[in-house]
C-alpha cells in the first residue's frame, strides 16, 4: 500500500500536475476540504479557488481552478478543471487587469461576477505561493 | 518549332514552382500532425477522469437528468458538422459532408427536422452556396482547436437541447459528424449521437479511455448531492466530447492534407518529366530541321554553281 496519495491535477487540454502528495486542500461548493490518505471515496464540485497540494517531499504546489470537481477514490485524488493553472504560471499583472475590468462590469450580469471571482482566485494563489 | 520549345520550358518552370509549394505544404502538414496528435494525447487524461466520474455518478444514483432524458416524440435534431477551414486537403471536407447528408437523410426518414450547426469555413460555404439554413457556425480554428471553442459549441448545443419542445430553437437530439483519426493513412467520417447522453465508457477513446473493468467503482460520497454533482459534470462531459471530436478532426484534416499534397507533388514530378521529354523532342526536331535546311541550301547552291559552269 502506497504511503501517499496519488494526485493528478488535470485541465481540459493537459495534465497540469501529477505526482505523490501527502495532503490536498481544495475548496468545494460547501467549504474547504482537506484530503489525507485513507479518505472515503468522494466526488464534489469545486468553486473558483486555490488548490493546495502538499507534495511528498515537503514542497507545496499551489494551483488555481475555475470550477471543476474533485474525486477521491482509494488514495487516488483527481482534480479536474477546465482551466487549471499552477500559481507559478499565473500572470499577476494580467490577472489584476482582468480583475479591474471585471469589477467595472459588475452588476451587468452573472458573467462579470464569475470573472471577478476567477481573477481574485488567481491573485490569491500567487500571493499564497510567495 | 522554337516557339513551342519556349512554351514547354515555361510550363516546366511553372510546374516546378507549383511543386515547391505543394511540397512545402506537405511538410508543414506533416509537422503539424505530430503536434495535433500530442494535443489529442494531452487531452486524454481529462476525458478519462471525466468518464470515470460520470459513470460513478450514473452507477450510484438514479440518473434522471435533463441531458440524459430521451424525448418521447423527437421532432427536431441538431447536427454539428466538423469540417476544415481551408481546402487543399483532398476529399476531407466533402467526405464529412457526405456523411452528414447520409445522417440527415436517415433522420428525415424518421420524421425529424434538422438544424444544422457547422464548424469550419468549408462546411459553411457548402451550405451557404446551396442556400440551406445554418443555425450557427464557428470558424477559424480547424487545425488547432482550443478548449474554449469546444466549450462554446458545447454550451450552444446544450442550450438548444434543454429548451422545451415547441419553444423556438428547441432540438430533441444532437448529433455530431466528424472525421475520426484512425492512422496517418485512414481517417473515417463518423456520426455519433451526442445528446441525450448515453453514459457509457466513451467508446471512441479506444482502450486508453476505458477504465479497467476489474477495478470496481467505490461507493462515492457526493458533495453537495448526486444531482448537483451530475449537474456540474454532464455539461463538462458534453464539452469534452466536442473537444475530443474537434481534436480528432484537426488531426484528420492535417493527415488528409499531407496525403493530398504528397500526391500533388508526385503528379508535378511526373508532369515535369513528361514536359522535359516533349521539350527535348521539340529541341531535336528544331535542330534536325535547321540541319536539313542548311544541307538543302548548300545543295541548292552547289547545283546552281554546277549549272553555271
Amino acid at each position: 500500500m502506497a504511503e501517499n496519495l496519488t494526485v493528478s491535477l488535470v485541465a481540459a487540454d493537459r495534465t497540469v500536475w501529477s505526482g505523490e502528495a501527502t495532503m490536498v486542500i481544495a475548496r468545494t461548493v460547501e467549504g474547504d476540504v482537506g484530503v489525507l490518505r485513507g479518505h472515503a471515496p468522494m466526488l464534489s464540485l469545486l468553486t473558483d479557488a486555490v488548490v493546495e497540494i502538499a507534495e511528498a517531499d515537503g514542497d507545496v504546489v499551489i494551483a488555481v481552478v475555475d470550477g471543476g470537481f474533485l474525486s477521491v477514490a482509494g488514495d487516488r485524488v483527481s482534480i479536474l478543471s477546465e482551466r487549471a493553472v499552477l500559481a507559478s504560471e499565473v500572470d499577476v499583472d494580467q490577472a489584476r487587469a482582468e480583475l479591474e475590468e471585471a469589477r467595472g462590469l459588475l452588476g451587468s450580469g452573472g458573467e462579470a461576477e464569475h470573472r471577478v471571482r476567477r481573477a481574485e482566485a488567481r491573485i490569491r494563489a500567487v500571493e499564497r505561493a510567495r | 518549332m522554337a516557339v513551342s520549345l519556349r512554351e514547354y520550358r515555361a510550363r516546366i518552370k511553372s510546374t516546378e514552382s507549383m511543386k515547391k509549394i505543394t511540397r512545402a505544404m506537405e511538410l508543414i502538414a506533416a509537422s503539424r500532425i505530430i503536434k495535433a496528435q500530442q494535443r489529442a494525447q494531452a487531452a486524454a487524461p481529462y476525458a478519462r477522469e471525466l468518464t470515470r466520474a460520470v459513470s460513478a455518478v450514473a452507477t450510484f444514483s438514479n440518473v434522471d437528468h435533463p441531458l440524459t432524458r430521451e424525448e418521447e416524440n423527437p421532432k427536431r435534431a441538431a447536427v454539428l458538422i466538423v469540417t476544415s477551414d481551408r481546402g487543399l486537403a483532398g476529399a476531407y471536407s466533402s467526405s464529412v459532408l457526405k456523411e452528414a447528408e447520409r445522417l440527415a437523410e436517415k433522420l428525415r426518414s424518421e420524421g425529424k427536422e434538422i438544424d444544422t450547426y457547422i464548424a469550419g469555413r468549408k462546411g459553411e460555404a457548402y451550405y451557404k452556396f446551396r442556400q440551406r439554413p445554418i443555425v450557427q457556425a464557428w470558424t477559424g480554428f480547424s487545425d488547432q482547436p482550443s478548449y474554449d471553442v469546444a466549450a462554446e459549441i458545447g454550451a450552444a448545443l446544450i442550450e438548444s437541447f434543454l429548451k422545451e419542445q415547441g419553444e423556438e430553437g428547441d432540438v430533441d437530439e444532437v448529433h455530431l459528424v466528424y472525421t475520426r483519426f484512425r492512422s496517418m493513412l485512414t481517417q473515417e467520417p463518423t456520426a455519433v449521437r451526442l445528446l441525450p447522453l448515453e453514459v457509457v465508457e466513451a467508446e471512441e477513446g479506444g482502450t486508453a479511455e476505458r477504465p479497467d473493468p476489474s477495478d470496481v467503482l467505490p461507493l462515492y460520497e457526493f458533495e453537495p448531492s448526486a444531482e448537483e454533482v451530475l449537474d456540474g459534470l454532464l455539461p463538462q462531459y458534453v464539452q469534452s466530447r466536442v473537444f475530443f471530436a474537434l481534436l480528432q478532426a484537426a488531426a484528420s484534416e492535417l493527415a488528409a492534407r499531407q496525403k493530398a499534397m504528397k500526391s500533388a507533388t508526385d503528379n508535378a514530378d511526373e508532369l515535369i518529366k513528361k514536359y522535359t521529354r516533349i521539350a527535348n523532342q521539340a529541341r531535336q526536331a528544331g535542330i534536325t530541321q535547321e540541319i536539313s535546311e542548311i544541307v538543302g541550301g548548300v545543295n541548292a547552291l552547289a547545283d546552281a554553281n554546277a549549272s553555271q559552269e
